[in-house]
């Protein structure tokens, strides 16, 4: 796949995640449309995964610690077929599938429950280790975000994944510098954060986390790894897509209002023009 | 069906119970793993990294990375058992208990080990006498108390191969036996070691020996007293409790743990909504414990079979009155409905 194909299907899940927001009146703008471009590239070109046989044993296994972007990791897997994308409008409402942070079991494709920050990043380093122990060759792919480093059990998994040299475990981080209650460098100050974890003993990539050639290549090198975890440091734009939204940190934790995502959705299809005037040229 | 549990009882630390179980079981499942946050003498896991050192996972001491791992570990197919002490797991992880175990439903067991009172010297920062209390609101969970080291090693393979989430609930010191190889195990359901007619002592842990103990002293008294070890608490034996209630119309709860949300209050839960009869409680009373020798705080705290005793026979003097009112207002109705047919008739 070429990148601009890639950049298409982010589009798409940007436009989901504006259409589910509005829909369910509740939940979080900034993260999810930061990550579409890696949940793009992990999905549609990177991770073995089959939509078909979700519990597949030779899967890979991806993780989502921040569980509050899930709006991207839902659309993603609805437009990766594993479950009906008409399914997405029910984000956050009652009998929905799609609960407001991830529930491991009942949802196609999620991997573990996640919301309490942090714990994703215990239980994708237990997944590793269960896989190594039984030399599976599978890898594990977690997402998490940079403020949830404020969470202690964030580098006792740290600490963990490299002690036990969980080779077959990458993290990616949103390193999109807000959280809810401010910049991250204001709230609780995280950097160095790419020495730190080259302190821990892993192997740190950063990367712009926009750049679908960048974010290849890092998975890749990261795939390479045998004996050190390794962390992606991705920068991202908080609410990339949609100039209103921004690198401005209150839309951490709101959704847009029915005439702010119409605002939305009319500039993401102008981009997805752009886009493919420009694939085509 | 019981040994008598006073002086001369064999003695044994339910923490042995656990670190022989989880070898059998190992042994015929391969997918057991142990975790171990720094505890692994304490807990008795010495021997399973040494027969199974590939199974054998260090953690360190960080209870939440624990709680976390065996999670993950359950969602790749592996039967993680995570040890610690009952203060810390699941006293100081219980979000990630709550949320990576329970509500993702994941197959983990966690060992509590150390838990109550008598762990004695080392304080009330170590004494856990809020571990049931904790494990047992969350869905999914099963909470098991085992009475003694036999019934733990029981526990600890039945565990294993039941599927979900499962809190052992271990200890340190060393108390009598009070079951014996024959006597059944099977989780969520609970065993009658003495039987009774007229009070019912309902009791897990070591309180299951002074509930014995209390019961033969009764017995001098020519008081019937049923004993019931309930090592699961959760999902509780209903149909055991209701039955107790029923034929002995009083029920004594004895447990080494707070009386706020405990055994004691789950057997209240059950009966007040199925069988309400008057219930005593022996337990620690809304108070943190301190330093001592393991005996020396059961005598301070009021976890003794005398205590016991006494629990009961307050218990008895409210069923008596309950009795008697229940006798007066059947009687109060009787003149009621007199008077009506006589009022009738003229």
């Amino acid at each position: 796949m070429k990148d601009k194909e890639f950049a298409l299907i982010a589009n798409d899940l940007r436009q989901d995640i504006v259409r589910m927001l509005v829909e369910a009146k509740s939940g979080h703008t900034a993260g999810p449309l930061g990550m579409a471009d890696i949940f793009a590239v992990l999905y549609f070109a990177h991770a073995r995964v089959d939509p078909a046989k979700p519990a597949w044993e030779g899967r890979d296994y991806i993780l989502v610690s921040n569980g509050h972007i899930c709006p991207v990791w839902y659309a993603t897997l609805a437009r990766k077929g594993f479950f009906p994308a008409d399914q997405l409008m029910s984000f956050r409402k009652i009998n929905s599938l799609l609960q407001g942070h991830p529930h491991v079991g009942p949802i196609p494709g999620v991997e573990n429950s996640g919301g309490p920050l942090a714990q994703g990043l215990s239980q994708a380093a237990g997944v590793a280790l269960a896989l190594r122990i039984d030399k599976r060759p599978n890898r594990v792919y977690c997402i998490c975000s940079d403020g949830e480093h404020d969470e202690g059990q964030a580098w006792e998994a740290a600490l963990f994944a490299a002690f036990h040299r969980l080779g077959n475990l990458s993290l990616i981080m949103d390193r999109n510098n807000i959280q809810i209650d401010g910049p991250t460098d204001r709230v609780m100050g995280l950097e160095p954060l790419a020495d730190k974890y080259r302190a821990f003993g892993w192997h740190v990539v950063e990367i712009d986390g926009h750049d679908i050639g960048e974010i290849r290549n890092a998975l890749r090198k990261a795939d390479e790894e045998t004996e050190r975890p390794t962390m992606i440091i991705a920068k991202t734009v908080p609410g990339k897509g949609v100039r209103e939204f921004e690198n401005n940190y209150e839309w951490h934790g709101k959704p847009p209002s029915a005439e702010q995502g119409a605002r939305a959705l009319l500039e993401l299809q102008e981009e997805r023009e752009r886009i493919g005037r420009r694939w085509f040229s | 069906m019981t040994k008598p549990a006073g002086k001369g009882a064999e003695r044994a630390a339910l923490r042995d119970g656990f670190g022989e179980g989880i070898i059998i079981a190992a042994r015929s499942d391969p997918r057991i793993v142990a975790l171990s946050a720094d505890l692994t003498e304490s807990n008795r896991l010495v021997k399973f990294r040494e027969e199974f050192p590939d199974r054998f996972v260090s953690v360190g001491v960080a209870e939440q990375n624990l709680a976390g791992v065996a999670a993950g570990m359950a969602r790749a197919g592996k039967v993680p058992f995570a040890a610690s002490f009952a203060v810390f797991s699941p006293g100081r992880n219980w979000d990630q208990v709550r949320v990576s175990v329970c509500y993702s439903g994941h197959n983990v067991k966690l060992y509590g080990g150390h838990a109550g009172l008598t762990v004695g010297e080392d304080g009330a920062t170590h004494q856990a006498l809020e571990d049931i209390a904790i494990t047992r609101c969350l869905p999914n969970m099963t909470v098991i108390v085992p009475a003694d080291a036999i019934e733990m090693r029981k526990a600890t393979i039945a565990a294993a191969q039941h599927p979900g989430p499962v809190y052992l609930r271990g200890g340190r010191e060393k108390f009598p036996q009070v079951t014996t190889e024959s006597t059944p195990f099977s989780i969520g359901k609970a065993n009658t070691l003495r039987p009774g007619k007229d009070i019912t002592i309902v009791a897990c842990g070591n309180l299951v020996s002074e509930a014995l103990i209390a019961a033969e002293h009764l017995a001098k008294e020519r008081i019937s007293a049923r004993v019931i070890d309930l090592h699961t608490i959760k999902p509780i034996d209903e149909q055991a409790l209701i039955a107790a209630a029923h034929e002995t119309g009083a029920i004594v709860t004895a447990e080494e743990h707070q009386i706020i949300s405990g055994m004691g209050s789950a057997v209240a839960e059950a009966l007040a909504q199925h069988h309400p009869v008057p219930i005593e409680m022996v337990g620690v009373r809304d108070t943190f414990g301190e330093s001592g020798t393991a005996a020396a705080l059961m005598d301070k705290y009021g976890l003794r079979a005398t205590d016991i005793i006494a629990a009961a026979k307050r218990a008895l003097e409210r069923k008596r009155h309950t009795t008697t009112r229940r006798e007066t207002l059947r009687v109060g109705a009787r003149h009621l409905r007199a008077i009506a047919r006589a009022a009738r008739k003229r």
